[in-house]
């Protein structure tokens, strides 16, 4: 049943002559969204970092990749030599941090959404097959998705990398080609529920094709699921290409990167800690921001998945 | 039973053979191998010999059942970096990743029991939600920069432990936690839920009013049955720990087969990070199928699915 059946805010007669309008299912997630405090957050800091992604020509002080060897390691500015032009300070190269910073959430945001439509698409249509045709198919699919589990993604990614080199389409299909695990395990675990359902055999007896059943009547149904998956899975991509780009085989300088900016500044990172803890920082945000999001999501639309 | 075994035994040699033939694709991604190996100045000539010495030129699948008969009897090539066997290279350096994977299951294991429990026992109250906290907490921390963060608080700041290094089991402390607190959450949630459920059945109802004492039937009734799902978690947690010691080893410098894995990758010695992956693939097929099998033989529903 979808939200658009049930009588949406239609009046009802109580028989004292008072019109009652009862909530939709859509209003009433609404109002457990709007009263769901890391749902918020997360959605604040998600919108904050799209904002900041989209503005960031406007926002940034100075150019990212500008070097000025005369103004190096200058610490950020509540600290003893810092100064209001570089808010953030400036790296061991004397480019500015904050712009960097700013610049950076461009490849983590775009890294992580590309990354989570690849991984999506191949993820979604393997469980939906497994979780549809059972049998063989659901063997198949099984046995893909244990193969892919022992395989380790991150030496196996930064391996593939430092072969073909790292250019921002390679790290995207290669993440796209190692994450999509979870999008099989639960779309194939909703399919396996939803296939017996009325509707399904319903749709099958008026002679509605395979491709339709599972297109028209099972994906929008497991929706939901679908959208806490790919939230979740956003914040993983992000993770991974920060790793990636920490251990070198990643994204490539002077391209900012939240990994990258990290592991530049390990070097200095006794007398200048700054220059790990602020990339760390907006990095820890973004995900948790995913993450709280995604659980938010989850709590709100099947609070027994807790 | 014996006939769940086998097929779980027949799946686990199954993958094993895919995940070699991916191990062994691996290197030859980007095409030639030689080249690879060779390095970019090296000329026409050296690439050939290369090509020739490493048996290049064969068919591909020839290359294969050769590269995965050596394997099983437990060579894996020579190392052109250190021109050494793999094996004698990847014996010297596994000890310190299984170390660091077992101390951090342990830590995980260790923080999340009790969290959990108590979490469960009193469900929405300020030590779930610290629980949870944790939890969330530790799902958004990247290891890596929490290992720095660890470097910059317990070696700089404090001078406590070493900065990195292999020596003494000072150099493990670190590490342990940067790789146990990323899967901690995992563990806490599973042990809430499953207790939580446990609780609420009938006999443990059952067992409290036959007048039991409170620890026993938490510790005794309860945990056992909520501890069986832990098991498999351990299993692949350990295998992901494994996985991921390549980032924590190269943060600590610490001389484990991810640290190795790394460094070759830099070198291009291709045989032995083909060999890591797959050593580390391997490990985790046969950690789930040990797991499977103990799953099995302690809830006997599973058996029969």
């Amino acid at each position: 049943m979808t939200a658009s059946d049930r009588s949406t805010g239609s009046p009802a007669e109580n028989g004292l002559g008072l019109e009652v309008v009862f909530p939709s299912p859509r209003q009433i997630m609404r109002r457990a969204m709007l009263r769901h405090k890391g749902f918020l957050l997360g959605l604040a800091v998600i919108a904050a970092v799209t904002l900041l992604t989209i503005l960031a020509p406007v926002l940034a002080p100075h150019d990212p990749y500008a070097q000025d060897l005369e103004r190096r390691l200058i610490p950020p500015v509540w600290q003893a030599k810092g100064t209001w032009d570089h808010p953030l300070g400036t790296d061991n190269l004397g480019r500015d941090y904050i712009s960097r910073l700013i610049y950076g959430s461009r490849v983590s945001l775009f890294i992580g959404l590309s990354v989570m439509l690849i991984a999506g698409l191949i993820g979604t249509t393997l469980g939906l097959l497994a979780g549809y045709f059972g049998g063989r198919m659901d063997m198949f699919v099984s046995f893909l998705i244990t193969v892919r589990l022992a395989l380790p993604a991150v030496l196996v990614a930064v391996a593939v990398v430092s072969l073909i080199g790292g250019s921002m389409q390679v790290i995207v299909i290669v993440l796209g080609l190692l994450v999509w695990d979870r999008f099989a395990v639960v779309i194939r675990a909703s399919t396996q529920q939803i296939r017996p359902l009325e509707y399904v055999a319903a749709a099958k007896s008026a002679g509605c094709s395979t491709f339709r059943i599972l297109a028209q009547e099972i994906l929008p149904n497991l929706m939901n699921n679908l959208i806490v998956v790919a939230t979740l899975e956003v914040a993983r991509a992000i993770l991974l290409e920060a790793a990636l780009s920490f251990l070198g085989m990643g994204v490539q300088p002077p391209t900012p990167s939240w990994g990258l900016m990290i592991s530049e500044g390990k070097e200095f990172m006794l007398f200048y800690p700054y220059l790990v803890t602020i990339p760390g920082v907006a990095l820890f945000l973004l995900l948790l921001g995913f993450n709280l999001l995604g659980d938010g999501i989850r709590d709100v639309t099947a609070p027994e998945g807790r | 039973m014996l006939v769940y075994t086998l097929k779980r035994l027949a799946l686990a040699l199954l993958v094993a053979v895919t995940v070699s033939v991916v191990s062994f694709m691996l290197i030859r991604v980007s095409g030639d191998p030689a080249i690879a190996l060779a390095g970019e100045a090296a000329s026409a000539e050296q690439i050939q010999h290369i090509r020739k010495q490493y048996g290049f030129n064969r068919p591909l699948w020839v290359q294969y059942l050769d590269w995965g008969w050596r394997a099983l009897q437990g060579d894996f090539g020579e190392s052109p970096y250190f021109r050494l066997p793999v094996s004698q290279i990847m014996g010297d350096r596994i000890g310190v990743t299984m170390t660091l994977g077992a101390c951090a299951l342990a830590f995980a294991v260790l923080v999340s029991l009790p969290l959990g429990i108590v979490a469960a026992v009193h469900p929405n109250t300020w030590v779930d939600r610290l629980a949870l906290g944790i939890a969330v907490l530790g799902q958004a921390m990247p290891s890596f920069w929490f290992g720095l963060i660890l470097i910059i608080f317990f070696s700089v700041t404090l001078r406590w432990l070493p900065v990195s290094g292999t020596g003494s089991w000072q150099h493990f402390v670190m590490p342990t936690i940067a790789l146990g607190y990323y899967a901690t959450p995992a563990f806490m949630r599973l042990i809430r839920s499953g207790m939580i459920e446990v609780l609420s059945s009938d006999y443990i109802r059952t067992a409290r009013a036959k007048g039991l004492r409170w620890p026993k039937v938490l510790f005794k009734h309860a945990l056992r049955n909520a501890i069986i799902p832990v098991v498999s978690l351990a299993a692949v947690q350990f295998g992901f720990m494994l996985g991921g010691s390549i980032i924590i080893e190269s943060v600590f410098a610490l001389h484990g087969i991810g640290y190795l894995a790394w460094e070759s990758i830099g070198r291009s010695d291709l045989p032995v990070v083909q060999a890591v992956v797959l050593m580390l693939s391997l490990i985790y097929v046969v950690l789930t199928l040990l797991s499977d099998i103990l799953n099995a033989v302690l809830d006997p529903r599973i058996r029969v699915q």
